[in-house]
């Protein structure tokens, strides 16, 4: 971008038209002593100095590379091909902002259209924007679209406990203000009974049922009779699903949901330290026009050559104003190319076979956990690549433990489930090799105890 | 610039229709919109409006915008053919592009289609 400088005769020109003498005048209302307060800084340092210090710490953090994790709970540490960061480093893609002007970004353009397309064939559905920033504000979106559905006159919405707690705690604060009656979002409910206990919570009210898939807990539940039930109503599912998890089971779309999102990190995505990371958002065609965030499509241009643009812009808050569904125009872009270049080299197989290897490393690893004492599943569903288990004692001391022995042990349940006390969540990947899970059980046997 | 003398006109660009209690958006409207790309109904049969109140919303290449009651009354018919086929708006807005009937419409501020017209030619300059 040119920079435009500002030359004396201009400065005054403007200083005159605002009716001041100095640009210091402007400032007038800031007391003199708040304009430059003193910084407590170190003294400067030189730029070896400087290098020298960073990098000590950075020697500090402990990351997966360095120990063996078997931490989940919303991100996954999956292996990312390492085309997928060279595509991402190309300056055209790295640096390019918002595609408005389709005459020079058919390469963006392109690439948000083969995620969109990506993501639509993932989840079954037949629509997908150009993503939102995480999978949880793409959960809280799926309210906004519900609400513009019914216009605003149903006003409930029924959300599962085992959806991810930071999800519902995003949700809620995305829709304070909206006075809406959020039912099952509760941490002390029953987590045994499975969705059907949802079902008495729906009801003529009731614009939309939340659901996650796997749940939080990694269990699998085939949504279909929920989302008849709730249809029957006439409220709306979402689905909250694990990308990785729907190469390998029924899709939402098959359970007749209305809205799947989800967390797009296990697509070729780094945990990094929790983010950046991708949601996606996909809906049926019918919902199209209240959907949030960006979308790209295929047409011809003037010479009948295919071409990409931003299309159906007018529902979006730039045009729509208040009247828009959500005041979310953007999207993740380089995050969005990166599981789309992801997708697109593990492909439909490749991707089934990492859900796979989870899915049998994971069950794996809980069996030789059932064996060690007092050490056990919590739930009998089936699930995925994560389980509750239950250690008998406090995470916390059973993780400071297995950290000593190079592990990252699971999430601690009991934060946000009362009844899960002494409960981690572990999880497994391809990344785990069996000798990393066979030594995890043997660091846990040494705390094990009835 | 096309304005039928049996209607009436509001400010806002919509139409009425006092004989048959029609409403939808002008020929103006439609020509300043540009295609329009989708039409949604804000209103059900058997919902009491008042004027002014947003019947519609309409969407087009480059623009969004709300269609108002022009007349008050309770709602007997939506045109449904427009969610399929928003073009219609653009190509017929004072006949097959009419958007909801009303029984014992009362239209509120409207004007003639001589001032209609004349207030439209206003605004082109």
């Amino acid at each position: 971008m040119t920079y435009i400088p500002i030359s004396p005769k201009e400065r005054d020109a403007m200083l005159e038209t605002v009716g001041v003498k100095k640009l210091d005048d402007l400032f007038d209302s800031v007391p003199a002593k708040h304009r430059f307060p003193t910084l407590n800084l170190p003294p400067a340092i030189t730029e070896m100095e400087a290098a020298a210090e960073l990098g000590e710490l950075a020697t500090a953090n402990e990351s997966t590379k360095d120990l063996i994790s078997f931490l989940g709970a919303g991100m996954y540490n999956h292996y990312i091909p390492s085309v997928v960061d060279h595509i991402l480093r190309r300056g055209e893609f790295y640096t390019a902002y918002t595609p408005y002007q389709p005459e020079i970004s058919q390469g963006t353009l392109q690439g948000i259209f083969e995620y969109q397309s990506l993501m639509s064939t993932l989840t079954g559905m037949e629509v997908s924007n150009a993503s939102h920033y995480d999978g949880a504000t793409a959960a809280a979106e799926s309210i906004n679209l519900a609400w513009a559905v019914f216009r605003g006159k149903r006003t409930k919405v029924v959300i599962s406990p085992t959806v991810h707690p930071q999800y519902r705690e995003v949700i809620r604060t995305y829709t304070q203000g909206m006075d809406l009656e959020m039912a099952g979002d509760n941490a002390e409910a029953d987590l045994e009974t499975g969705p059907e206990a949802l079902t008495e919570l729906v009801d003529e009210n009731t614009m939309l049922v939340i659901v996650q898939y796997p749940d939080f807990f990694g269990r699998i539940y085939d949504y279909t009779k929920l989302t008849e039930l709730a249809h029957e109503k006439g409220a709306l599912v979402c689905v909250v699903a694990n990308p990785t998890a729907l190469a390998m089971f029924k899709t939402p779309a098959d359970m007749d949901a209305d809205i799947v999102v989800g967390e797009g990190q296990p697509l070729g995505i780094p945990m990094w330290y929790g983010g950046p990371s991708l949601g996606f958002f996909t809906t049926r065609k019918k919902y199209v026009h209240k959907m949030a965030g960006r979308l790209v499509g295929e047409t011809v241009d003037s010479r009948g050559q295919k071409a990409y643009v931003l299309t159906l812009t007018a529902r979006e808050q730039h045009i729509k104003r208040e009247r828009a569904t959500s005041n979310i125009c953007t999207n993740q872009g380089l995050l969005a190319l990166a599981s789309a270049v992801y997708l697109s080299l593990v492909g439909k197989k490749g991707l089934r076979q990492v859900a796979e290897s989870c899915y049998h490393k994971a069950h794996y690893a809980a069996e030789q956990l059932s064996k060690l004492p007092g050490m056990g599943l919590c739930f009998s569903e089936p699930y995925f690549h994560e389980f509750a288990l239950c250690v008998g004692q406090p995470v916390s001391e059973v993780n400071e433990h297995l950290l000593n022995h190079g592990f990252i042990g699971g999430y601690d349940l009991g934060k946000d489930y009362p009844a899960l006390k002494d409960h981690m969540l572990v999880a497994v990947t391809e990344m785990n090799t069996k000798e990393e899970i066979d030594a995890f059980v043997q660091v846990l046997a040494e705390v094990a105890h009835d | 610039m096309n304005a039928p003398s049996n209607l009436k006109y509001t400010k806002s660009d919509e139409w009425f229709d006092p004989a048959t209690g029609a409403m939808g958006l002008t020929d103006y409207a439609q020509d300043q919109l540009s295609d329009i790309v989708f039409v949604e109904h804000l209103v059900e049969v058997g919902d009491t409006i008042a004027v002014g109140d947003p019947i519609a919303s309409v969407e087009s290449v480059k623009a969004s915008a709300e269609t108002y009651a022009s007349a008050a009354g309770t709602v007997t018919e939506i045109n449904e053919t427009l969610a399929d086929a928003p073009e219609t708006l653009n190509s017929d807005p004072f006949g097959d592009g009419w958007m909801i009937k009303v029984e014992g419409g009362e239209p509120g501020e409207v004007m003639d289609a001589a001032a209609y017209e004349a207030y439209c030619e206003e605004r082109e300059h």
